[in-house]
């Protein structure tokens, strides 16, 4: 089992566990992306800014306060999902009667103050940030080495968006969500408050965001543009997919991961690319994503 | 369409209008610009008021469909960047003139816009736009790639070249004129195409593409037609700049870009006819002021978008209009 395909099995794998780590950044910002538009109607460009923000707190956390990672994973999304709440409350909740392309634009120019103080402050370079001492190493699997922290990745974001799945399918808040997004106005009349609950999902999914950055952190260099990269990409995954399900946004996640994986071994000058490829064959085929509805 | 309610339409339409569909409040704001670009040149450095009628072009474009046809791409960056590299190949490795050059880069714009729009006219909304991003990015990365746009360093030292074969265009003053040529073509253009029975069906599929649909009109063949002229003009523009800067990068294929020409129209008023042009005015002065500060233009332009989008969005050029109580 040293080939496969005329492909060195080490590179196999190495790069399908990249593209699985890809996938999972996807899944979880995609997911957060959908369950913000679901509830709000509004495109979140901050999402990248906001996944950037989490892995400088987590920084920030480590460096001026001595909270190491463990802590940055829970305090990190806290402080974050804070923010965004703060910036619903005071700017995009006053655009939800107007088109939703203002409130595109609205958090595109919040995307390009956050990345832009980021840049002042800490330079385009990146920051290191260490694995934690408990997840360094590698495990043995007898084809290859896994890098113990990248399985954790991969492991941590399907356990989080099984979460969010559960969350939102099998809980009471989670059908006041289902049924808001659905009608706000006759959950409203039920007397449960729907402009609380919108601003409770978008800090969830801000947060959803800034955990994602964290987890990000030790992987990538820590730098002001690593968020801006990555939304392009989760907009092509979101467009894939479809924003109507929530598995569906996990499964194409991951999968876009993978393809984009196995492209790099394969054909390597299409692997920025191939995502958005794909995008445009689904555009073809079926216009309203892979689990959209029409 | 000899229906009575469009007649009387018509007839009202034709009170208002003064000359060539222009009202005369816009005649004036026209002769005014018009002057102002004669005269700017004896006050302002050349190189910057030609960057202006670029963008402004640039932004125009943008306009004719954000504003009047109601789609918001956020790529307009592939078609504007993808004109320069084109414009500035043909000067540069196939040595055609600065005219040739400047129509290969609008061609440019128009194929990769025929097919982006066709893949992206099938979506609406916010899916829409970031279908345009993402496509956009995809024509990022190919130039990062491709041979001819010479990846990092881009396309270096581009001719200017004779006009016509026979102007020599390398002096700022004289290549200026060109510019402001191919700036007044273009935005004449972009109100006449407005103002054709086209441009009247593009307005009817804003306001309510079903009603527009169910009276017989296929509503996707002429947001594709919108779409096409908007990304041709883009490529117009960006090749312009690559000649008069004689250099392409990818700074003009960059999401960044996409965002800048929002901006400038969002900033001098959208769906106004002379809102892009203060727009752009507005965006590249600033940044000319503060191109030292660095990364404080970013957050700068972040901060206006929001100001724009929260307390302002009619922009300066719709603020003016509605205190003069006309549309400009």
């Amino acid at each position: 089992m040293d080939e496969i395909f005329g492909i060195p099995a080490p590179l196999l794998f190495g790069q399908l566990l990249l593209g699985l780590i890809n996938g999972a950044f996807y899944a979880l910002l995609s997911l957060g992306l959908a369950v913000i538009f679901g509830m709000l109607n509004v495109i979140n460009f901050t999402h990248g800014a906001q996944f950037m923000l989490g892995a400088f707190v987590a920084w920030m956390l480590l460096n001026w306060l001595g909270i190491g990672y463990w802590g940055a994973l829970i305090l990190a999304p806290l402080i974050v999902g804070a923010f965004g709440i703060i910036l619903e409350r005071l700017m995009i909740a006053r655009l939800y009667k107007l088109d939703h392309l203002y409130g595109l634009l609205l958090t595109f120019g919040l995307g390009l103050i956050i990345e832009g103080l980021a840049r002042n402050e800490f330079g385009s370079s990146g920051l290191p940030y260490r694995i934690p001492a408990e997840l360094t190493g590698a495990w043995d699997l007898g084809f290859m080495f896994m890098p113990i922290y990248r399985g954790w990745v991969v492991i941590v974001a399907i356990v989080m968006c099984l979460a969010t799945w559960l969350v939102i399918e099998k809980t009471k808040i989670g059908s006041y969500l289902r049924a808001a997004t659905e009608n706000p106005a006759l959950v409203q009349a039920f007397g449960i408050n729907v402009p609380r609950m919108m601003t409770l999902t978008y800090g969830a999914g801000v947060a959803l965001a800034a955990f994602a950055g964290v987890l990000a952190a030790p992987i990538y260099s820590v730098n002001p543009q690593m968020g801006s990269n990555l939304i392009i990409i989760v907009f092509a995954v979101v467009v894939i997919g479809g924003m109507g399900s929530i598995l569906g946004s996990v499964v194409t996640g991951f999968g876009l991961g993978v393809i984009e994986g196995l492209t790099k071994v394969f054909y390597p000058e299409a692997s920025s690319t191939v995502i958005f490829v794909v995008m445009a064959i689904v555009l073809l085929a079926r216009p309203a994503g892979l689990f959209g509805r029409a | 369409m000899a229906a009575p309610a469009s007649g009387s339409f018509e007839a009202l339409a034709a009170e208002n209008e003064a000359l060539w569909g222009f009202t005369k409040p816009q005649l004036i704001a026209l002769g005014l610009m018009l002057v102002g670009i004669l005269v700017a040149p004896a006050i302002l450095y050349p190189i910057f008021l030609m960057k202006v009628l670029c963008f402004a072009l640039f932004a125009c474009a943008f306009n004719l469909l954000i504003g009047y046809v109601g789609l918001l791409s956020f790529g307009h960056a592939a078609y504007f960047g993808m004109g320069g590299y084109l414009a500035g190949h043909a000067a540069k490795a196939w040595g055609l003139t600065p005219e040739a050059s400047i129509l290969m880069g609008g061609l440019a714009g128009m194929l990769l816009g025929w097919v982006i729009g066709w893949l992206a006219i099938r979506r609406q909304g916010i899916y829409f736009a970031m279908i345009t991003l993402a496509m956009a990015q995809m024509v990022y990365f190919f130039c990062v790639q491709a041979p001819f746009t010479g990846g990092e360093d881009g396309i270096q030292a581009i001719p200017r070249g004779r006009l016509f074969g026979m102007i020599d265009l390398s002096a700022d003053t004289t290549m200026y004129w060109l510019v402001a040529g191919v700036f007044v073509a273009g935005f004449l253009f972009i109100h006449r195409v407005i103002h054709s029975p086209f441009g009247q069906v593009m307005t009817a599929i804003r306001e309510n593409e079903p009603r527009a649909t169910s009276l017989g009109y296929r509503a996707e063949h002429y947001k594709l037609m919108a779409f096409v002229i908007s990304a041709a003009l883009s490529g117009v523009a960006g090749a312009t700049k690559a000649l008069v800067f004689g250099i392409a990068t990818l700074t003009d294929v960059f999401w960044t870009m996409s965002g800048e020409v929002v901006l400038m129209s969002l900033v001098g008023g959208l769906g106004t006819l002379f809102g892009p042009v203060a727009g752009a005015a507005i965006i590249i002065t600033m940044q000319n002021y503060l191109a030292e500060y660095g990364a404080w233009v970013t957050v700068i332009q972040g901060i206006i978008f929001v100001l724009c989008v929260l307390v302002f969005r009619r922009g300066v050029v719709g603020e003016i209009g509605r205190f003069l109580k006309v549309r400009l």
